[in-house]
């Protein structure tokens, strides 16, 4: 018999010492990269210049931080997110709804669905914006927008300016144009579901809405997330074109307070930060969210950060380096106990 | 003389210019077996899925337990039948497939207790006791928590047996239920399907299992090209097939 060297009776053979490939050429790039983060740190934190009578950082971070929880900025941070949930949730509820019409057997439902996407994708979202705050044009006093039988008597009519007011303007404007991307998204994740899903759920007596409802869409997630997730982030920058309708959000605000005191890149800065960090946190939700619909998917659920964090505190010795732990391992499976 | 369960009378198929199904006349009796065989594309499995309505019929009649399958007649007319009525229907015919199909993202209890509770509206508890005794029937009571994922391919069809029986049907079907497993996976599905037809279900199954046909089967029909080419008791077919396509398929089988 070949000895593989896993006999215990062997001993465990000798570790292998040879000497590392030399890697010259991440020596250089890694050293090219430090001059340009050196470069970058220097001009972004301490170089100073002189603005007018006084000396400043380059980029104005007191201004920055003079700002960043004023009241001004709050609340068009606030208005900012209001925005943005509004708008996903019209635009997640309607995409739903479009795909599953864009879906239906019915030519009439799917191609009413087809126009909508058609419409709402092919024109520019701040036209669309724009469109919404001046509906009082189409429907100007004193008969405004009424509600009654087609090209028959009318009930009741609104001040086209009361019921579109520049808050329900921006987020019709911005939850439509989303509901049309969104549609193709969640067409995209209910295709993406095998077809023996439903077929299965109908044998068993399901009707169409409750398979699409418990059987298909929870697989859709899987795929409908990630997308989505890019889709959020993407509103709460595209909010800041709300500002034509106008509306003091985030942008808006930050731009108003430029205007005022000149320090334009600052209030810029100031509300980027903001942007950033909501970023950040959106996309800690959406790695929560994902892991939530892996159930059933993946045979075992990836860890989460604080898991990962945990393990790697408990497992790794900061005394003993990497290539100990390697051997303790191997020493780990041939095991004496084992064998003759 | 009683109502077969199932009744086929001159079933055609179409899928386009394709006729799948060229006049088909069976009928199972209550309490029976019935086994198909056949080359692939004879047409097999699409009557099985014609059954539970899962396909259309262009041509002929199909009942199940003394009513039509899809329509219903008055004053001499076929009227379609709603949604509703043929889910309704669907409910009370269990199917197998192939390919197990079961809900992935539900465990083995959830995929059982699923539609017990969302079609028929039955209560949790009943519906909960029912899914533990029928998990235990297929030799799976340990696996009530794991998602499919985490089974073996037998373990899977045995969940999804157990998850077409807790809707209570009079009749189940089964597409070559065995045909996705590995050779010594076979004996376990077998053996719950034994088990149900020694209770009495009334079965249709499409398989390629010889000996399955020849012990479990009380009728065994050999399709294809969309007909019906011989059928009878298993033991005598499987013996002296008269038919020289059914003696050319068994050779390559057996």
């Amino acid at each position: 018999m070949t000895d593989l060297g896993s006999s215990p009776g062997s001993g465990a053979p000798a570790q292998i010492k040879a000497v590392p490939v030399r890697h010259p050429g991440r020596w250089v790039a890694a050293v090219v990269l430090a001059v340009l983060g050196a470069m970058l740190v220097h001009t972004l934190v301490f170089a100073r210049v002189k603005r007018g009578t006084k000396s400043q950082t380059r980029f104005g971070w007191d201004v920055v931080h003079q700002y960043l929880f004023s009241q001004q900025i709050l609340n068009g941070l606030w208005l900012t997110l209001e925005l943005t949930l509004v708008a996903m949730a019209i635009g997640i509820g309607g995409g739903v709804l479009l795909a599953v019409m864009r879906l239906s057997p019915n030519p009439l439902v799917s191609g009413a669905s087809w126009l909508y996407i058609w419409f709402f994708r092919g024109t520019p979202v701040l036209v669309q914006l724009l469109f919404w705050a001046n509906l009082s044009y189409l429907f100007p006093q004193p008969t405004g927008i009424s509600i009654g039988i087609p090209f028959g008597p009318t009930f009741h009519h609104y001040n086209a300016n009361d019921l579109v007011t520049p808050f329900v303007a921006a987020i019709i404007g911005l939850g439509f144009n989303e509901a049309a991307y969104m549609a193709e998204i969640v067409r995209a994740g209910i295709l993406s579901v095998d077809e023996g899903q439903s077929e299965a759920a109908q044998s068993l007596g399901m009707t169409r809405a409750t398979t699409m409802r418990r059987i298909v869409l929870p697989q859709a997630m899987r795929v409908i997330i990630p997308p989505t997730g890019n889709e959020t982030i993407s509103m709460l920058k595209t909010t800041s074109l709300a500002s034509v309708v106008p509306l003091t959000e985030l942008t808006y605000a930050s731009e108003l307070i430029s205007a005022r005191t000149f320090q334009t890149i600052p209030m810029y800065l100031t509300a980027s930060l903001w942007y950033l960090f909501v970023t950040s946190i959106l996309t800690f939700g959406q790695y929560y969210l994902e892991r939530y619909f892996a159930r059933g998917s993946a045979r075992q659920l990836p860890p989460t950060p604080l898991q990962r964090f945990v393990r790697m505190v408990t497992r790794s010795h900061p005394d003993v380096p990497p290539r100990e732990k390697l051997s303790d391992v191997v020493i780990v499976q041939r095991s004496p106990g084992v064998g003759p | 003389m009683t109502v077969p369960m199932v009744l086929a009378e001159g079933v055609h198929k179409r899928f386009g210019l394709l006729e799948v199904l060229k006049g088909i006349d069976l009928s199972v009796n209550r309490g029976d077996v019935m086994v198909i065989l056949g080359p692939s594309g004879s047409g097999k499995s699409t009557f099985l899925r014609c059954i539970n309505h899962l396909e259309k019929i262009e041509a002929g009649r199909l009942s199940v337990d003394g009513e039509l399958v899809g329509y219903r007649e008055h004053g001499g007319k076929l009227h379609e039948l709603h949604d509703r009525d043929v889910c309704r229907k669907r409910a009370e015919i269990g199917m197998v497939f192939q390919r197990f199909n079961l809900f992935p993202h539900m465990t083995a209890l959830d995929n059982i207790v699923e539609a017990p509770l969302r079609v028929k509206g039955e209560s949790k508890a009943i519906v909960a006791k029912r899914a533990a005794e029928l998990l235990d029937r297929v030799g799976l009571a340990d696996k009530r928590d794991a998602y499919p994922r985490q089974l073996s391919g037998g373990q899977q069809q045995r969940v999804a047996i157990a998850r077409a029986l807790a809707m209570q049907p009079k009749l189940m079907l089964f597409d070559e239920p065995t045909s996705a497993l590995d050779p010594e996976l076979v004996g376990d599905v077998l053996d719950v399907m034994r088990s149900l037809a020694e209770d009495g279900m009334t079965m249709i199954v499409v398989t390629h299992e010889i000996g399955f046909a020849r012990e479990v089967g009380d009728q065994l029909v050999f399709m294809d090209g969309g007909v019906v080419v011989e059928s009878g008791p298993p033991r005598e077919v499987l013996a002296n097939p008269k038919h020289e396509r059914t003696k050319a398929f068994l050779s390559k089988v057996l």
